[in-house]
């Protein structure tokens, strides 16, 4: 245990390291993810307007801190993406990281923890420009800021543990990027990154139960602006637990399976 | 006779291959009947290597080299046969048994290309749980051998390719492995870098009393380090023995270097390879050489006659061509 947890201190420390050495890049990156909150955000606070003042409870206001604390989720959701898996598994740099006694998915687990430490940093002063345009409504409690930086770390997880399961399909056919798009689309609906949860037709909020994709966006951003009460708050740090149990349970299982079937090609 | 420290049995990695004929009507067919080839990248090889024995494992490109070693490094599953490090099933990738190998290959990067070195070793400790005070020992013993001192400070991706290759050897052995293949490491290297590194693993396997598996286009490598030769050609075992044994079963002929005190014709004795004024080479077949050489001393008159083995690159030529020929016809 002591091991394993030098291990993730020094890969985090490397990965700060090697992101702070990109940090023009990383920060041309993240502001370039600005625009897509930012239309949302218009939109939505247009049509809040046009309906007196507010859409479904969410006023101007609430929208902007929805979409401003949006921004840092979607940072937090970024991870070794199924792509990566794909050429890892097809190009063979996977054999590299199988002859560490370490599990790789350790190491992803821990260079974009690492990572994720360089974009909240970078995030800070992006946050406070958008605050002042937009001039967002946000009052949260002490709990629901604790619960908010327990969540972040949490949908980075689940996201973790869903897409490198989905990734390691790689084991077995070359075709894996219309399943990954598929997957995407689905997400952006079913996560709240598209439009708040409550704002979605019925349905498709009753469909959003049945997946992790909500616990990765919707919950964390909505412990922060929402108006959760303290047991809906641990309630839903309950849910992501469990979608992080399943998903590594999911993914362990696919990657015994696929791992015999790895050829290590090229390197 | 002491325990093998890797043993392999009737170890066999098969391949199915999709075959398609080109064309669209074999496409279409394709879409409702594959076909496939079994490839037999690797084909029932066994041998056993004891502890400290340094290992050359020579064939030509795809004899299933590489193949062997991922096996017995535990990246492929094998087809059938077994292979045994360590007393562990490389297969499972037990970390007990991870800790206790390595695999370099010439052509593939390990360590980060935006960091310097020192960081990269210091993720090595972390990986594989070395104390503090045994790792820094080791990386100073090898930044002193492999004369890393001002490299280790630089990002990697400012490092000469020798450079780098030296680090990723340095890297790979921080954990001091018990087993070490090594897949072409000097490939692309100069012959000084190359030299540099021979003498680390020489250095190594005496000082820690490594066993060592190693390939190599460069014969001067087998040579420096391997006592022993596996060779292998199209995933057959072929020879299994000293290197020496290799020369005198496959060499059939002997060059007789001659300096004369005059000038001659010396083509009766046997097949003149090069002639520069009196420095003479011939080639005769190994039994005759005896015969050949009083021949020349009592018959010319000789300041200085030697008899040596071709060089093993021409042996191993000849190996691998004998056994294309053969293979051909069967």
């Amino acid at each position: 245990m002591r091991h394993l947890l030098d291990f993730y201190l020094t890969l985090m420390k490397m990965a700060v390291l090697e992101n702070f050495q990109y940090r023009v890049q990383n920060y041309l990156y993240m502001i370039g993810m600005i625009a897509e909150p930012v239309i949302y955000l218009v939109v939505w606070s247009s049509v809040a307007v046009g309906q007196g003042g507010a859409v479904d409870g969410y006023t101007p206001g609430t929208l902007a801190a929805y979409y401003i604390v949006w921004t840092l989720v979607r940072n937090m959701n970024i991870v070794f993406t199924p792509y990566g898996w794909e050429a890892r598994i097809q190009q063979g740099q996977l054999s590299g990281q199988l002859l560490r006694p370490i599990h790789p998915l350790h190491g992803d687990v821990a260079f974009f923890a690492g990572w994720k430490v360089v974009v909240i940093i970078l995030w800070l002063p992006l946050a406070a420009a958008l605050t002042l345009i937009f001039k967002p409504t946000l009052n949260p409690s002490l709990l629901q800021i604790v619960v908010f930086f327990v969540a972040i770390w949490g949908a980075y997880l689940i996201r973790t543990m869903m897409f490198s399961a989905l990734g390691m399909i790689s084991f077995w056919t070359t075709r894996v990027s219309a399943i990954f798009q598929l997957v995407f689309a689905v997400e952006l609906v079913l996560s709240g990154r598209l439009v708040p949860m409550p704002l979605m037709p019925l349905w498709v909020q009753n469909l959003a139960n049945y997946f992790p994709f909500q616990w990765t966006f919707y919950f964390p951003i909505n412990a922060l602006v929402g108006t959760l009460t303290p047991a809906e708050l641990l309630g839903g740090l309950g849910m992501q637990l469990f979608w992080i149990v399943l998903g590594l349970l999911l993914a362990r299982f696919v990657w015994n399976m696929g791992i015999r079937r790895f050829s290590a090609v090229g390197n | 006779m002491t325990t093998p420290i890797i043993q392999v049995n009737a170890l066999s990695k098969h391949y199915q291959v999709p075959i398609r004929a080109e064309g669209l009507k074999a496409a279409a067919r394709s879409l409702f009947q594959r076909s496939y080839k079994t490839v037999k990248a690797v084909d029932e090889i066994s041998f056993e290597i004891a502890p400290g024995e340094v290992v050359g494992f020579l064939g030509p490109n795809g004899a299933g080299k590489t193949t062997t070693l991922k096996m017995l490094s535990g990246l492929l599953h094998p087809s059938a046969g077994s292979g045994r490090v360590l007393g562990f099933e490389p297969a499972r990738r037990a970390p007990d048994f991870l800790s206790q190998i390595t695999l370099v290959m010439g052509n593939r990067a390990q360590l980060s290309w935006d960091l310097p070195a020192l960081d990269s070793f210091n993720l090595q400790r972390a990986i594989y749980g070395i104390p503090r005070a045994e790792f820094e020992r080791t990386r100073d013993e090898f930044i002193e051998l492999l004369e890393l001192k001002e490299l280790v400070n630089k990002p990697l991706r400012n490092l000469s390719l020798g450079e780098r290759m030296k680090m990723e050897i340095a890297g790979a052995l921080l954990h001091r492995p018990k087993v070490l293949f090594l897949d072409e490491p000097t490939i692309g290297l100069d012959v000084t870098m190359q030299r540099r590194l021979r003498s680390f693993v020489a250095e190594y396997n005496q000082r820690y009393g490594a066993t060592v598996l190693l390939t190599s286009h460069y014969m001067a490598d087998v040579e420096a380090l391997c006592k022993r030769v596996i060779v292998i050609h199209n995933g057959k075992l072929l020879f299994d023995g000293g290197l020496t044994e290799l020369v005198e079963r496959f060499s059939a002929f002997k060059t007789i270097r001659v300096t004369l005190a005059g000038s001659a014709d010396l083509s009766q004795y046997g097949e003149v390879l090069e002639q520069d004024g009196a420095h003479i080479s011939l080639r005769v077949p190994k039994a005759s050489t005896p015969q050949v050489t009083g021949r020349i001393l009592s018959e010319q008159q000789v300041d200085d006659l030697t008899v040596e083995d071709p060089p093993i690159d021409d042996i191993i030529e000849k190996v691998f061509s004998q056994q294309s020929a053969q293979g051909d016809k069967g």
